[in-house]
């Protein structure tokens, strides 16, 4: 029998205000094994836990119950008090009676009882329970982020600076993600390939990192510490080797007519293609879709004029395997389609554009070159009409547009309607708002001077409707504060397309048992404390994966999962959980129903002599379970037609233990 | 104001919105093919809808300007139904005796030799209880 | 093929055309309209008033006679199809309403939305097909350059009527393709072209009908085609200087049976 004891937190007025605790440890006091039951303000506290450290002693006690919050909240905490008492930290048991109970009733009498109730059941637990000793797993030394865009990068290179090997798997020909498409950046006005392109450089040239371009993870295995990953690298058909970025080959390939994505097929590229000047690497890529060597066998150009021969038509998709301890996810970001909001004639007008169609036109490597043209016949834009929130704050219908506000687009259209102004004085800017959202450093600064010192004129309203019509763009529109309907002839339209995770990170999510919102972006451990840690162990978040960010926010976030990395890849061995499912290979009929439901690959079947009655030797087919891959989840303990799987620190019995002191 | 937060209660129910899911963007009053005629906006009648201050809608000539044309049901991210509303409000009005718009007798000097049935059975549906 | 049909009050008098060319082109495709007897008017407008009872009953009827039938409930008029279609989803997803209106039902037995209504564009797309339109054209539109205006009825509110992308529809440029004319895509196509307000302040649909033409002829539109007798009236009454014609008058000019109907 356990001597154990029972310790009820007020939790200020948290519980008492609700639960009658004196009354609780009182009638806890009479129940089996139970030795000592007190009461305390705050159980946490040093006080607190002194306080349950030296009952241990004085009553030499066996099995601790505490009535307070969640486990999620303090288990880790008093299990820790009970090991410096000297007892097994797994001999601690809590009884939620704060979330579950304070905090859901409004009356003391019902509170009370309940919180009795929930009491009862821990204690019932507790007096089965067993010390447990966690088992220990070494730890790869190497990290795995996934897409290549400044959060990658930053990741990456945080990571490599602290002396680990990391590999970058990206899934376009070059890293550089969407900044690389930026022109400047809010609200400091640098411009984005300046203070980006010398980061792809550091990468490149960084001897701990290696990039994995033009390539997709397609198989993850393992847990926290020892993944097993598989990358598919993409043939290119370009031996990246060999290749030396020279442009001989694009300058000469005749297939001069695919849509550059790059630019957002605002141009063209060749067949065969280094997406833009400063790429990394910088080798060239050929496009099988467009190639005609590759689809009818009849061209050959490119090979002929590469004075390196690094073309090689038959190169093949190839699988790299490689181990890694910890994994980033940097998958970013996309704007939406805007093909269900054809009120602004996006399908029905080239001049009417998207934000990052927007900064493809200013920027200088863009398709004009820098020059603020319209896509449609070239001539200089003199009314433009910028429209926020395309998309997003977008409650009515899932299919169309996003619920949550997408956060960058009030900065990055402030400083697109602050540059036009600057660079072409003559152009008229209306920005048609919700609300202007600039909390950052220095932002609403940035937005007002766009309105002050610009003459950007910003109008609370929405823009109802887009009628292309001559070569004018005939936009209706309200102004809520002067009450107005507004009709602008506008040269340019522009929409602030809400944004969404890539698509790639939905199947990602599944292979890394990672968890996801129903927006797809990625979820935290914690939103507050556990910002850049997925909930699956070993497996850290960056950037806009996680969540609209804009680039100083994606780097620090960037920042800190690096360091989240380091902190794993510096230990030498991992303490696991000692509550894994075991089997008593007696009872086991090998039926394989639990490797079937087991998530994580855990569970694996044996040929195993047994002695029988009788003294012969019988080989029975038993499973095993492999204790470091175990993430305790119990699915195969539900699963077990035989009743032979049980889970440490919740087996069977336990369960059973608290449902009959429950329903007693 | 009493008064006020009945008929409030009574227009919510009839039109079946929720005027609290507004977020004040103006996509209603920027899309309504009527505007200039409208003396409040799609976007005031929600909000004065939801603030009460619905005496002043129910004498305005806005009622009956509103084309139903669903342009701002359609386009409303929030969903928020602007045209169910301004129908309430009108029904609110004509429904009070001798409120009715139109009568039968109007109708020889509104015809035309061309005038489309249609017409004439949508503007009774409009204009009288 | 067989199906209920709906005209609606305009078609027997001021749209006769509308509804002859509609006979006649379905029976070249192959389906028969059959009229539901005492239909009555279903009052030009869908009353969104979740009270509204009565004036919906038209409609439940209709809808009934085609369900007994086991028949698609087709209609042409823009209107008509709006109301019906609108309280067909009532019937089907308010209960309290439903219940209502099965009161005044109960003589007849009772109905719970079980017809389907259809548009006559969506007979020719979803039962008949454009493919099968495309091989019964006799006179092909080759070289004519059509405009489509869809009006505000036909597509909204989108998630009843279901028929088409709000903003950006098909259905009538997919015909018009079929038929071999050129489909002219104008951003106004949706908007609403006044309506009933044409009684009382002939300004709003001056004013909007008007701007729905100007867009069509500088899109490159010679003759715009509707579903709406009501739609037809304000964009012609309002000056339109182009041809405004109802759909089925096109369809009938080219699968060859629009003389047939000139005679009756």
């Amino acid at each position: 029998m356990q001597r154990v004891g029972v310790f009820v937190c007020w939790c200020g007025s948290n519980i008492a205000g609700t639960v009658d605790v004196q009354a609780v440890s009182e009638a806890l006091k009479n129940e089996p094994g139970v030795v000592y039951s007190a009461n305390y303000q705050y159980m946490c506290s040093q006080a607190g836990q002194e306080m349950i450290k030296a009952a241990v002693k004085e009553h030499r006690l066996t099995g601790i119950v505490v009535c307070s919050c969640s486990p999620r909240m303090h288990e880790a905490t008093f299990r820790k008090t009970a090991a410096a008492a000297g007892l097994n930290p797994y001999m601690v048991e809590i009884a939620n009676i704060r979330e579950q109970c304070s905090w859901v009733h409004k009356d003391m009498m019902t509170g009370t009882e309940k919180a009795i109730i929930l009491g009862k059941a821990a204690i019932a637990k507790v007096n089965l329970n067993a010390p447990l000793t966690p088992g220990e797993s070494p730890v790869t030394k190497r990290a795995l982020v996934i897409g290549g865009g400044i959060a990658g990068i930053q990741t990456a290179l945080d990571i490599a600076d602290a002396g680990f090997p990391v590999d970058i798997v990206e899934k376009q020909p070059t890293i550089g993600g969407k900044m690389a498409q930026l022109d400047k950046t809010f609200p400091t006005l640098d411009c984005a390939a300046c203070i980006l392109t010398p980061k792809m450089v550091d990468v490149a040239q960084n001897e701990k990192i290696r990039i994995f371009s033009y390539s997709e993870v397609t198989d993850v295995h393992g847990f926290v510490g020892n993944f097993d990953v598989k990358i598919k690298k993409k043939a290119r058909y370009v031996k990246e080797d060999i290749c030396t970025g020279c442009g001989a080959c694009v300058e000469k390939c005749p297939m001069k007519k695919v849509p550059n994505e790059f630019n957002l097929g605002m141009d063209n590229r060749h067949a065969i293609y280094i997406p833009f000047a400063q790429a990394v690497p910088k080798v060239a890529t050929i496009d099988p879709n467009a190639c005609n060597m590759l689809k009818n066998g009849k061209c050959g150009v490119c090979a002929k004029v590469c004075a390196a021969g690094a073309i090689d038509y038959k190169q093949k998709d190839e699988i790299i395997e490689e181990k890694y301890g910890a994994i980033v996810v940097a998958t970013g970001f996309n704007p939406i389609s805007m093909d269900k909001f054809d009120e602004f004639a996006y399908s029905q007008s080239k001049d009417v554009i998207t934000s990052l169609e927007f900064e493809r036109l200013t920027n200088a490597a863009g398709p004009s070159a820098g020059k603020l043209l319209r896509p449609s016949d070239g001539k200089h834009p003199h009314t433009i009409v910028f429209v926020q929130c395309v998309g997003s704050r977008c409650a009515a219908c899932a299919e169309k547009g996003k619920e949550y506000c997408s956060k960058i687009c009030c900065m990055y259209t402030a400083k697109h309607a602050m540059l036009t102004r600057d660079k072409y004085p003559d152009t008229e800017v209306y920005v048609f708002y919700i609300d202007a959202r600039t909390p950052g450093k220095n932002f609403d600064e940035f937005y007002r001077r766009a309105v002050e010192e610009y003459g950007v004129k910003y109008i609370k309203g929405m823009v109802g409707k887009v009628v292309p019509e001559g070569d004018k763009l005939k936009v209706q529109a309200s102004d809520l504060i002067a009450n107005k309907q507004l009709h602008i002839d506008a040269d340019l339209v522009v929409l602030a397309a809400a944004i969404e995770p890539d698509k790639s990170a939905r199947p990602l999510a599944t292979m890394l048992t990672a968890s996801m919102d129903t927006n797809d972006f990625f979820t935290e451990a914690h939103p507050k404390l556990r910002p850049v840690e997925s909930p699956t162990a070993g497996v850290f978040l960056s950037g806009a994966c996680q969540g609209p960010k804009d680039i100083p926010e994606t780097v620090s976030q960037a920042g800190a999962a690096a360091s989240k990395v380091i902190g794993l890849l510096a230990k030498d061995k991992l303490t696991g959980n000692p509550c894994v499912a075991s089997s008593n290979e007696l009872m086991c009929n090998g039926c394989s129903t639990c490797e079937r439901v087991c998530p994580y690959g855990a569970i694996t079947y044996i040929d195993k002599e047994f002695r029988m009655p009788d003294r012969t030797t019988k080989i029975r087919r038993v499973a095993v379970v492999n204790p470091a891959v175990c993430q305790g989840c119990g699915a195969c303990t539900v699963a077990c037609p035989s009743g032979a799987m049980d889970l440490n620190g919740f087996k069977n019995s336990q369960i059973m233990a608290e449902v009959d002191a429950i329903c007693k | 104001m009493e008064n006020n937060k009945y008929l409030r209660e009574e227009i919510l129910r009839m039109s079946g919105v929720n005027t609290s899911k507004c977020m004040k963007c103006g996509k209603c009053s920027a899309t309504c093919p009527a505007y200039d005629e409208m003396e409040y906006h799609p976007h005031q009648f929600v909000g004065m809808v939801e603030m009460g201050d619905i005496e002043p809608l129910l004498k305005s000539e806005s009622l009956y300007k509103c084309l139903s044309c669903f342009a701002c049901v359609e386009r409303c991210p929030r969903g928020v139904e602007p045209a169910k509303v301004v129908e309430a409000v009108r029904l609110v009005a004509v429904r009070r005796q001798g409120a009715n718009r139109m009568t039968a007798n109007d109708v020889p000097e509104t015809i035309e030799e061309d005038t489309p049935q249609q017409l004439l059975v949508s503007a009774f549906r409009k204009y009288t209880k | 093929m067989k199906v209920s049909y709906f005209p609606g009050c305009t078609l027997k008098n001021k749209a006769k055309d509308l509804d002859a060319y509609a006979y006649r082109s379905a029976e070249a495709l192959g389906v028969t309209l059959e009229e539901i007897e005492n239909w009555q008017c279903c009052g030009g407008v869908f009353t969104t008033s979740q009270d509204e009872v009565a004036t919906k009953l038209s409609s439940v009827r209709a809808l009934k006679y085609a369900a007994d039938r086991e028949q698609p409930l087709v209609t042409v008029c823009s209107a008509c199809h709006n109301v019906i279609k609108q309280t067909n989803h009532a019937m089907q997803t308010n209960k309290e309403f439903s219940a209502k209106v099965n009161r005044y039902m109960a003589n007849d037995g009772g109905y719970n939305g079980e017809a389907e209504v259809y548009h006559y564009l969506e007979m020719l797309r979803d039962l008949v097909g454009f493919d099968k339109v495309k091989e019964a054209v006799k006179n092909t539109l080759k070289g004519k350059k059509i405009a489509a205006y869809y009006g505000c009825l036909l597509l909204r509110p989108s998630k009843v009527m279901g028929m088409d992308d709000p903003e950006n529809p098909v259905i009538m440029e997919d015909l018009i393709r079929a038929l071999g004319a050129e489909a002219v895509i104008f951003a106004r196509r949706n908007e609403c072209c006044g309506a009933y307000t044409s009684v009382e302040s002939p300004e709003t649909a001056k004013r909007n009908a008007s701007a729905i033409v100007e867009n069509a002829k500088a899109a490159g539109a010679e003759m715009i085609i509707t579903a709406c007798p009501l739609c037809k009236y304000n964009l012609v009454k309002n000056g339109a200087d182009i041809p405004v014609v109802y759909f089925t008058e096109i369809l009938a000019e080219a699968l060859g049976v629009k003389e047939d109907t000139d005679g009756k």
